[in-house]
């Protein structure tokens, strides 16, 4: 454990805010920046070494407000750049501010093969389903009939949950948090960080002007919030509600939530939270979990080892092949091979 | 044997052709690279199908391999051939407009066959006749048949020994062109020896028992002798152009003490530029095969902002997928280069011929006034030169340049006298390692107007870029009138001024005439053998050939206002043309221009010459 003794202010830039007042994206910013220090110590990462990508969006905004290295490409793109930066130089902490436009529809291609690659990247996905900087029009996260500019009779088309997609992209690392929940998403942010390989945290974060309350009826406020979405912690049974009176278990194939003590549920039937299963099945099924059928799952949902991460793959192989080799430089190269003499 | 006289040639045409799946490309590759290494200066033009098995029989699905090899440095691949191996009929028809008259025409007697002769389209049983060319020196052996006479011992199955006819057809031409045949052999064992050892020993048995077929026929009228070529000095290698950038680029990135990274995504004619660099590991080489062209660039791009010299490649179609990506390298002024090997278009076109449309594209394929480096390589061997420059230009100047190469240089291939890397310039990119006082300033420029390079990672440079227009100096978004018509100019200067970092243009033959060819980019080899024809009858005619696009070198007007006529020649509807009526208005272009996915021909570029000086 290093101890660079950073504080938040360290990482904040000289440029002022512009997001609206009241919109979501100032408490992921203030997260990030409370948890960049702790980042710092846990992973051994100086300051010099975080590097910022962004695509297009509110979301992408973010990198100007940070003081590190910092990427603003364009629209979709972020995720195909910072694959970039990572591969050229793995020793960069590598971070992605994107949104459900830019990761889930014009820069979806990219989003999944990061995934699939397993880049040591750590993607902060703004989720308010809505494009908010082009005013209002439905995003691929948008519910089902969700009126907007675009879709004034009501949308047609059913939306990305984006746990399961990262899941069934092969993701080794998915967490969602809720804007307003400041150390939970501090929390996943931290252990996106440690977490070797692609680590995606979807942060529910509310649109104030375009898309206002989209996430209220579960997350509008604590109360809500303790009733209607489960903290999962690796290790912990899975319970929720204002006394943690009720749990998830599973019968039939299926997630049920149970009171505990009513229905013979006792606290032995509750699941207890194994973020590092390799197996994906139940992973998909809490990161599924849509209210008001479930508590919507928040937390780190999915954390496990993968090897196979693609910038340190890439690099070992520069390295392997180069102490093997016998050519080392240019003049080797052309020299190599059938070459003749004219005398 | 009378009929077997042998005959001093200067220079010989052979176009091996046959089923895209016959081993064509194969069989003219080892027989151009044994003329290269038995001193003979070679050209070659692959010429197949954009399908990997077209239909099998029939004249779209005939892959063909042409190797022009002589005793003087040959520039192109040679127009018209003096030796056709054709494996079936159809190869036969696809190539009977290439025989040059009274050409020798070797063809699998074995192949004519009622199916093929249908499949080809001839409507008699005779394709010689029908094709009027039996006075030609035409030989019918068959092949087939005795390939696998010649195989009968080795216990390959038929389909295995079939497939060796192409190595009998190879051993003709050794004999006829008294060319040995160690280099194929050590190919072979090479290839096979290790997992099918016998199919090595079968495919040199099918090389031995051609060469004695036609040492002891009295069909072929001549044995041709061609000297070795008179060529400069040195250490050679064969080199093909997609092969030659990789390398070109490779080398850059040594003398710019960079890691060089190459995001790309795989798109016919450009492929084995990528397949290329992934191999070279060992001098730090990352590749990144993209998920999509966009991809491809873009971690391109990302890999210059971290800090290494990157690049990608593509061709026609891929590029206007990178457009929006390479606009963004213009505006955060970082180094990438783009390599363009160009093929028939728009769209999907001709993926395997060649074409010389994306100058246009490559210019101006932008939204916004977004100017960057255009060069063009213009053989095989150069495509190596011109990657290094494109890479000296990007790194120093701080700007994407797009290298234009094409389908023909980029498959051809030729000798090449090796450099020798103390011969190359080092490249010093404005690379910033600490923060001046008062900080680290991203849009500060040098005298080149570049930007400083900080890479991420640096102590005290953390700054931030992005596709928004920003303030001149310190790079943070700027919205204001003024300073986007100043960044907007400061971008412009910045490409124009790379004409003082350029050579000055050079012309070919004299500084003043009659009339002047224009050329650019993989033309040259024919413009210069046309020009060279026409001079040595005593024309007035000289060639201005640019590799040098954008911006243009010095000189031009002063070499243009010496002739009486221009004539701009390119493998496109008149682009060049088009862009020098734009940059000097003064003077009148005549245009010559094709669009049929094929190299110009000496001939028809001698009658253009021709009918403008007479």
């Amino acid at each position: 454990m290093a101890d660079y003794k950073y504080t938040p202010a360290d990482f904040k830039s000289d440029q002022e805010v512009r997001w609206c007042p009241g919109c979501g994206d100032h408490a992921i910013l203030n997260a990030v920046q409370r948890a960049l220090p702790e980042i710092a110590d846990a992973t051994d990462t100086p300051h010099n070494k975080f590097t910022f990508v962004s695509g297009i969006g509110c979301s992408s905004r973010f990198i100007y407000y940070m003081k590190t290295f910092g990427f603003h490409s364009v629209h979709g793109r972020a995720n195909a750049i910072a694959t970039g930066v990572k591969t050229a130089n793995p020793d960069l902490s590598v971070w992605v501010a994107t949104g459900d436009g830019d990761s889930l529809a014009i820069g979806g291609n990219h989003f999944i093969h990061a995934i699939r690659r397993n880049v040591d990247l750590n993607l902060i996905l703004f989720n308010n389903e809505i494009y908010g900087l082009t005013k209002g029009q439905y995003s691929p996260t948008s519910k089902l009939g969700k009126v907007t500019k675009t879709s004034p009779y009501g949308t047609v088309e059913k939306p990305f949950n984006p746990g399961e997609l990262v899941i069934g992209a092969k993701g080794s690392f998915f967490a969602r948090s809720i804007d307003m929940e400041v150390m939970l998403t501090k929390d996943c942010l931290v252990e996106a960080a440690k977490h070797k390989g692609m680590s995606v945290v979807e942060v529910l974060q509310n649109c104030v002007i375009f898309n206002d309350k989209t996430h209220a009826l579960f997350a509008g406020d604590k109360a809500t919030r303790a009733q209607h979405t489960i903290t999962l912690r690796h290790g912990e049974k899975m319970l929720f509600g204002a006394n943690k009176e009720k749990g998830l278990v599973f019968e039939n194939m299926k997630l049920k939530v149970v009171t505990i003590g009513e229905d013979g549920y006792t606290l032995d039937h509750v699941l207890t939270h194994d973020a590092h299963e390799q197996d994906t099945t139940l992973h998909a099924m809490l990161a599924a979990m849509k209210y008001p059928e479930y508590p919507v799952a928040v937390g780190v949902i999915r954390n496990v080892d993968d090897p196979c991460v693609y910038d340190q793959a890439v690099a070992r192989q520069v390295e392997e092949v180069k102490a093997s080799s016998k050519i080392k430089c240019m003049d080797d190269l052309l020299h190599s091979g059938a070459t003749w003499e004219v005398e | 044997m009378e009929q077997n006289k042998v005959q001093a040639l200067q220079d010989v045409v052979i176009r091996f052709s046959g089923d895209s799946g016959d081993g064509m490309q194969l069989t003219g590759t080892l027989f151009s690279d044994t003329a290269a290494l038995m001193g003979n200066s070679i050209s070659t033009f692959p010429d197949y199908p954009a399908e990997i098995r077209a239909p099998q029989g029939t004249v779209a699905g005939v892959s063909g391999f042409q190797v022009h090899f002589g005793d003087h440095r040959e520039l192109n691949p040679g127009d018209y051939c003096d030796v056709l191996v054709a494996m079936n009929p159809a190869a036969l028809k696809a190539n009977r407009k290439w025989l040059k008259e009274g050409a020798t025409v070797i063809l699998d007697g074995d192949s004519i066959t009622e199916d093929n002769l249908r499949k080809a389209g001839f409507v008699s049983d005779d394709p010689i006749a029908e094709l009027e060319i039996t006075e030609y020196n035409v030989v019918v052996p068959n092949i087939t048949t005795m390939t696998r006479e010649a195989l009968k011992e080795t216990g390959l199955e038929n389909r295995a020994v079939v497939k060796c006819k192409n190595m009998f057809a190879l051993g003709i031409c050794f004999w006829l062109f008294d060319r040995t045949e160690e280099h194929a052999f050590a190919y072979l064992d090479a290839k096979f020896s290790k997992k099918n050892p016998v199919v090595a020993e079968a495919n040199k048995l099918a090389i031995k028992a051609g060469y004695n077929y036609a040492a002891n026929t009295h069909q072929f009228a001549n044995h041709y002798r061609v000297e070795s070529a008179n060529l400069e000095k040195g250490t050679y290698r064969t080199i093909s152009g997609n092969v030659a950038t990789a390398w070109g680029l490779m080398a850059a990135a040594e003398k710019a003490g960079l890691p060089l990274f190459c995001g790309s995504y795989p798109i016919t004619p450009a492929t084995v530029i990528l397949e290329e660099l992934a191999k070279h590991k060992e001098l730090g080489v990352k590749t990144v095969q993209a998920e999509d062209e966009i991809a491809g660039i873009c971690t391109a791009i990302g890999g210059a902002f971290a800090g290494n010299f990157a690049v990608t490649s593509t061709s026609g179609p891929g590029l206007s997928l990178k457009s929006e990506a390479l606009g963004l390298a213009v505006m955060i002024e970082l180094p990438l280069v783009v390599v363009d090997v160009q093929r028939g278009g728009p769209s999907t076109g001709l993926p395997t011929k060649t074409e010389q449309s994306d100058l246009v594209q490559a210019l101006y394929g932008r939204n916004g006034d977004c100017p960057l480096i255009v060069v063009a390589a213009s053989s095989p061997s150069d495509c190596f030169h011109y990657a290094f420059e494109a890479g000296r230009l990007a790194m120093e100047h701080m700007t994407p340049v797009v290298l234009l190469t094409d389908g023909f240089i980029a498959n051809g291939s030729e000798p090449w006298r090796i450099p020798s890397m103390s011969d190359y310039p080092t490249i010093v990119p404005p690379i910033v390692n600490e923060a001046p006082e008062g900080g680290f300033m991203p849009y500060v420029r040098n005298e080149k107007l570049a930007r400083g390079w900080a890479f991420p990672g640096k102590t005290g440079l953390e700054h931030r870029v992005g596709g928004l227009e920003k303030d001149a100096v310190k790079g943070s978004i700027s919205h204001d009138p003024a300073n986007h018509q100043k960044m907007t100019r400061l971008r412009a200067e910045k490409v124009a001024r790379v004409a003082d970092y350029i050579p000055a243009q050079e012309v070919y033959g004299d500084t003043e005439g009659e009339l002047l060819v224009v050329g650019w980019g993989g033309t040259r080899g024919h413009l210069q053998n046309a020009v060279d024809q026409l001079r040595a009858e005593g024309k007035s005619v000289s060639l201005c050939h640019f590799n040098y696009i954008n911006p243009l070198p010095k000189g031009v007007e002063e070499i243009f206002s010496k002739f009486k006529k221009i004539l701009v020649c390119e493998l496109n509807e008149g682009q060049f043309a088009g862009y020098l009526r734009q940059q000097f208005q003064q003077f009148h272009y005549e245009q010559y221009g094709k669009s049929e996915g094929q190299p110009f021909t000496i001939v028809e570029l001698k009658e253009k010459f021709q009918s403008l000086i007479d």
